[in-house]
């Protein structure tokens, strides 16, 4: 591969990665985890908050009704003149400092005070008023923040006490920043730690996945891989590999078992059929048991090729049959194949044709693949009437080769389309067409051999079987002989 | 003709000794692997018939080491592994031919006579030649008694085949897999048709037919 195709197709499997992560549940339940935490934390902090930031601003709310207790004190006992020598008595103490009076008369012109203007903003029903303070500070150069009550005195007097609230505010404004920042690294961290745990439990996930995979490929020596921690996904992993230990060995003996039957009927079956060979050369031509002997070596061989083709099934569903792969043209391979029957066809004139598209790769078996599409021909050559058209066409569709067989014969029921690929299957109950009921069976076992998918279509009218392998890219002899070797 | 055979299942070797001997062969025999090396390198065979599962020294080691001291006779294996991959590995471990059990007598000996045949010859052939029939391999045409016969490519090979095995039986199977060089079980005889077609150009206007079916076996081209 060429650097940019390398980095392509590292990246590519970043992002499958990524996705496999995001899909996976322990990711999901590590995210609801985070939710609730992130909930916790932010319910914690509010509190905090409150608690901090409300006790100042309740603190605030506290000395300026002291102060006003003590200035409403003064004006009840000694008057207006008293409460305006009282307030002067303070600002002169402390002119910009944390404290603001201000008493106007009814044309809102100051009377005495810190402040020079009556602030422009509405209290509200208690009195209480936020506003702000211009030309303040030390050098009165500062616009601060403020809060104070108002009330109305005898003779439409106002009265304004508040307070310098702007390191309050900065206090608080600090305090929600730290609360705020903590919560997002609280979240952070959370998705981070969840992150890692679910890549780990997934990279472990997708071990026992990928080995099952391989399995139902037909790999029943496959073991999953234990990290040696001793943790619960190993005594999963241990588990399952004790279980598939227990298939195999099941699975092997059945296999034993049936091959067992299978030569055992064979091999007698050939020594019946090779007696009768030697008996039909020791009867005269002109007898008629001659022809007898004939007819039955004939029904010997159909027994024969019966048991063979059921053996030859299991062989190859058992999978473990890939050491003939190679990189394989369909193209020329269904072309073979149309020219080796379009006699047969021509014989039941029928119409046998070839449809094709340029080069179509696959990684196959050659003669298995041309066995599977020949059971599919003969079917269609069988079972359409005469005058019928048979097609058979390889296309390519993106990553896939489709190879197809068309006829416009009486088609196979919907219902029975599933049925069809049991062993000893047929549709015609009759049994009345010769044939084993075994061709479609074989058919798919190669499908799957080569992991290709089999699909019946409605030709309307007519069967169309479509095969989709996956499309390979053309090797040089060497690549492929090395992937021959590690099929 | 000389024939060793290596097969330890002894109704089976007795049946084929039988046959082969009918058949006008003189037919050495072996149950064992060493002993079958042993006969193979010391006798002067013509052709060996070798069983891929055998005790003591499998098939595939016999030829390996006959072939590795120079010895060229002719391999025909017998197998009932009955896989395509088992083939290939038998025919490079340096075997000449590879038939599966159960198999026909007549497909054994169709098998044979090739394997004799192709040891005889030596200059390789530009023509071919059978009673009035000609080919010519390297103009590509055929004619018959000087009539010029227009074959399909595939007919042309299909002809050959059967030319270069004149006089001998030529089994369908030995057809597909020489002709169409594809091993499978064509479940229908597809090869009769196209044995009918190429006989409806070379025997239709000729008195004297050339192409015969033997029942049982398959085909043959001869002169009488």
């Amino acid at each position: 591969m060429t650097p940019p195709a390398l980095a392509l197709g590292a990246w590519a499997q970043l992002r499958s990665g990524a996705a496999r992560i995001l899909r996976s549940s322990t990711f999901r339940l590590a995210l609801l985890y985070v939710v609730l935490l992130g909930a916790s934390v932010a319910i914690l902090l509010g509190f905090i908050y409150w608690s901090t930031a409300g006790y100042m601003d309740r603190q605030t709310t506290a000395t300026i009704q002291a102060e006003i207790r003590g200035l409403a004190e003064q004006y009840r006992r000694v008057g207006l003149g008293g409460l305006t020598s009282l307030i002067s008595e303070r600002v002169a103490r402390d002119p910009v400092g944390s404290s603001v009076y201000l008493l106007v008369d009814d044309r809102l012109e100051r009377v005495v005070g810190n402040l020079d203007r009556w602030p422009p903003e509405i209290p509200d029903a208690q009195g209480w008023i936020r506003f702000r303070l211009r030309e303040w500070g030390p050098a009165r150069a500062e616009e601060h923040e403020a809060r104070g009550q108002v009330f109305s005195l005898r003779g439409g007097l106002r009265l304004l006490v508040g307070r310098d609230v702007r390191d309050l505010e900065a206090t608080r404004a600090l305090i929600l920043d730290a609360l705020t920042w903590g919560l997002a690294i609280t979240a952070a961290l959370a998705l981070l730690g969840s992150w890692l745990m679910s890549a780990g439990l997934v990279r472990r996930l997708e071990a026992i996945n990928q080995t099952s995979r391989e399995i139902m490929e037909g790999d029943l020596s496959r073991r999953i891989p234990l990290s040696g921690s001793g943790d619960d996904f190993d005594a999963l992993a241990a588990s399952l590999n004790r279980m598939l230990e227990r298939i195999e060995a099941l699975m092997a003996s059945v296999r034993q078992v049936s091959d067992n039957i299978a030569h055992d009927l064979r091999t007698p079956l050939t020594r019946l059929r090779n007696k009768l060979e030697l008996l039909k050369a020791e009867l005269p031509e002109t007898l008629g048991a001659r022809t007898l002997a004939e007819e039955t070596i004939a029904d010997a061989e159909e027994m024969l090729a019966t048991f063979n083709a059921l053996l030859r099934i299991a062989r190859i569903e058992s999978g473990s049959r890939r050491s003939a792969f190679q990189d394989l043209d369909l193209g020329p391979l269904v072309e073979d194949l149309v020219e080796l029957y379009e006699p047969v066809a021509a014989d039941r004139e029928q119409d046998l044709s070839y449809g094709g598209c340029g080069e179509a790769w696959i990684f196959g078996d050659r003669d298995l693949v041309f066995q599977a599409l020949t059971n599919l021909v003969d079917n269609a050559i069988k079972y359409t009437p005469p005058g019928g058209r048979i097609r058979a066409q390889v296309g390519v569709e993106g990553d896939c080769i489709l190879v197809e067989v068309a006829d416009d014969g009486p088609g196979i029921p919907a219902a029975l389309h599933t049925q069809v690929f049991r062993r000893f299957f047929r549709v015609d109950d009759s049994r009345s067409t010769p044939g084993s009921g075994l061709g479609l069976s074989l058919v798919q076992a190669v499908a799957q051999l080569h992991r290709a998918s089999i699909a019946l279509l409605d030709n309307q009218p007519g069967l169309r079987v479509r095969i989709a392998f996956a499309r390979a890219q053309p090797r040089t002899a060497v690549e492929s002989a090395t992937a021959a070797e590690t099929a | 003709m000389r024939i060793l055979l290596v097969e330890d299942d002894r109704q089976m070797a007795d049946y084929l000794r039988k046959a082969l001997a009918e058949a006008g062969a003189v037919v050495d025999q072996a149950a064992e692997g060493r002993e079958g090396l042993l006969l193979a390198a010391s006798g002067d065979y013509d052709v060996l018939i070798l069983d891929r599962m055998l005790p003591g020294l499998d098939g595939l080691g016999i030829v390996r080491t006959l072939r590795a001291s120079g010895n060229q006779t002719p391999v025909l294996f017998l197998s009932a592994l009955g896989e395509v991959d088992d083939r290939v590995e038998g025919l490079r471990a340096g075997g000449d031919d590879y038939l599966i059990k159960p198999f026909a007598f007549s497909e054994l000996q169709a098998r044979v006579e090739a394997l004799l045949r192709r040891g005889t010859a030596d200059a390789p052939e530009t023509r071919l030649r059978v009673a009035d029939l000609e080919m010519d391999l390297l103009k590509r045409d055929v004619s018959r008694a000087g009539t010029e016969i227009l074959l399909q490519p595939r007919e042309f090979r299909l002809l050959e085949c059967l030319m270069r095995h004149a006089g001998q039986v030529v089994t369908r199977t030995m057809l597909l897999e020489q002709v169409w060089d594809y091993h499978f079980d064509p479940q229908t005889n597809v090869i009769d048709v196209h044995i009918s077609r190429l006989r409806g150009k070379i025997d239709k206007d000729f008195e004297r037919p050339l192409l015969h079916t033997v029942r049982g076996a398959g085909y043959m081209l001869r002169a009488e």
